[in-house]
């Protein structure tokens, strides 16, 4: 049955009441060229059971063994407690809370997941989220052209290293705007940003500097003077951070002397499953100085007549619905349900339970590390310090050995071919899910791919 | 009652502007315009020294329910801006001819002011405005 409240006698008069003979006619003021007409891709509908079905089926097709796949999607422990709370009526079901004041519980809690990101990242303000880490960067990148005062350019400068899939979405979205993004190369020895070739950078305008910390490789870059320099050259820092990594590093507000301008990054690994590529949350933070050019919902804390604590929508006159065209962004909404995960985990794990995870996910990547590499021809492609994520060197093309592994029930990790100096490379996570037999598993079927 | 001084000239779009005696043009925007836009809370001004162009947008005001550009009424560069403005936006609204001021521009042509609106013309396009 379709669940929609009004009855066609309900839309007879709703429009005999403005005028207008059918529905359809509301629309036409609409070029018919720009409309789509009929949608011949969509299949047509099917039953509640059939759907449940199928999509079964298609779910059971994720059921595999051990994850050692990252990449951008990191597989953590979420506390029952978490999706229980969160799929209450009240905030399942909650909508942008345009009425304010009918919407108190949905503001304070958005409230509490910005006062968290911003401590997380030690930056002085949060939104109240967007659709996901890519997203997030785009509207960065688009911020800073907005906010750099000191800057004329439409250029932003990107760490090479950063995620491949975020830099073309990023491509993808300010590239109408005339927006350009240029990539710093990564060395070969560490997988980190080259430093030196910065220096040909030297005095050429761009409007800002992305940094990825970890960066793609899960290797840890020199934040303090990529910071440093960026900002001595008139650029905006923008900090791309997996949250779950500031339990152990230094949040991009205390990066270099002042801080970076805007950190952003997926939440997902705060308390939201991997789930055939979704949803997500992108969080965004920045400096105070910049706040209006920061898109999206932001809730602020206010008292009421009575001096009651309040919660209002602020800052609200940038955006789409006010200000239209010249609106900071399109974006005027929030992955509400997915920011209510993440601060119910973030609230659960306190900073002790944070430092406690990501100290554990460190410790494992570093433990099956050194078990891989103790295998012959086995190596860890880069020196330097990583977080949860590191690229292990295998003897040969690391296609294969990823599907051999895959069919005895391990996902080995992201291969990373894509480019082709690292054809024998894989991209290997290993979060606090995993124990010492788990990794144990992983060397011995490693070693049973490579012999095979 | 909006007030409409005698000796500054407006556009249409609510912006004013005064010749000073130093040859710089003053500009603001109107009484009316604060009253419409209620409680200001914000203004993005120009840089010192942008290049500004007539009826083009130079400044943002923001209230709690609207954020309006401001345009220019005359060509030329920015030579101050009221930092003021910055923590005490409600100063438009106190005084939008006075302390409220925006910015200062040092004109290209001084004859772009003859083409405003006087005091009398503007009262008229508010009022037919407000009906």
């Amino acid at each position: 049955m379709p669940f929609i409240p009004h009855t066609q006698e309900d839309e007879r008069i709703m429009l005999e009441a403005i005028g207008v003979a059918s529905s359809e006619s509301l629309f036409d003021e609409i070029p018919a060229d720009l409309r789509n007409g009929q949608l011949d891709l969509t299949p047509d509908g099917m039953s509640e059971m059939t759907m449940l079905r199928l999509m079964s089926e298609r779910a059971s097709r994720d059921e595999i063994g051990l994850n050692f796949i990252g990449a951008g999607a990191y597989e953590h422990h979420i506390p029952s407690a978490v999706w229980d709370i969160a799929s209450r009526g009240e905030f399942l079901t909650a909508y942008t809370p345009y009425q304010a004041e009918a919407s108190q519980g949905t503001l304070q809690l958005i409230y509490e997941f910005q006062t968290m990101m911003s401590r997380l990242t030690a930056m002085d303000v949060a939104n109240a989220s967007v659709y996901d880490g890519a997203t997030a960067l785009a509207e960065a990148m688009l911020m800073c052209v907005r906010a750099n005062k000191k800057s004329r350019s439409k250029r932003l400068l990107c760490a090479g290293n950063a995620h491949p899939n975020y830099i073309e979405a990023c491509r993808t979205i300010v590239a109408n705007q005339d927006i350009e993004i240029e990539t710093i190369p990564w060395q070969q020895g560490t997988g980190t940003l080259d430093l030196a070739s910065l220096d040909e950078r030297q005095g050429d305008d761009f409007a800002g500097l992305v940094i990825a910390y970890p960066n793609f490789f899960g290797g840890l870059e020199d934040v303090d003077h990529l910071t440093n320099w960026a900002h001595g050259q008139g650029m905006l820092v923008i900090g791309v951070v997996n949250p779950m990594a500031l339990g152990l590093l230094r949040p991009p507000g205390e990066w270099g002397d002042s801080g970076a301008d805007i950190a952003v990054g997926d939440g997902q690994p705060l308390g939201i499953p991997i789930a055939s590529g979704g949803p997500y949350l992108g969080y965004m933070c920045c400096r105070k100085a910049i706040v209006r050019q920061m898109p999206g919902r932001i809730v602020g804390r206010t008292t009421d007549l009575e001096g009651e604590q309040g919660f209002a929508l602020t800052l609200q006159a940038r955006e789409q619905h006010i200000r239209r065209a010249k609106a900071t962004s399109n974006i005027c909404t929030n992955q509400g349900l997915m920011a209510t995960a993440a601060s119910i985990y973030m609230s659960l794990l306190g900073d002790q339970g944070l430092r406690a995870v990501s100290t554990r996910c460190h410790a494992n990547t570093a433990l099956l590390a050194h078990k891989a590499a103790a295998l012959d021809g086995v190596s860890q492609r880069f020196s330097g310090p990583f977080f949860h994520e590191v690229v292990i060197e295998l003897p040969r093309h690391a296609k294969g050995v990823l599907a051999h592994m895959a069919n005895e029930g391990i996902l080995g990790g992201y291969y990373l071919g894509a480019d082709p100096s690292l054809e024998r490379c894989v991209l290997v996570n290993v979060t606090e899910t995993k124990t010492e037999q788990d990794l144990a598993r992983y060397v011995q079927v490693l070693a049973g791919a490579l012999a095979s | 009652m909006a007030e409409f001084p005698d000796h500054i000239r407006f556009l249409d779009s609510h912006e004013w502007a005064r010749l000073e005696d130093d040859g710089t043009v003053t500009v603001g925007i109107s009484d009316y315009a604060q009253e419409e836009l209620g409680d200001v809370v914000f203004v993005e001004l120009p840089e010192l020294d942008a290049t500004v162009t007539a009826r083009e947008e130079a400044a943002v005001v923001e209230s709690v329910k609207a954020a309006s550009d401001i345009f220019a009424p005359v060509s030329g560069t920015v030579v101050a801006i009221n930092g003021l403005l910055e923590d005490t936006p409600e100063i438009v609204n106190d005084s939008p001819f006075g302390d409220g001021w925006f910015f200062k521009v040092s004109p290209t042509d001084t004859g772009e002011l003859s083409s405003m609106l006087s005091a009398a013309q503007y009262r008229k396009v508010c009022e037919e405005e407000s009906h």
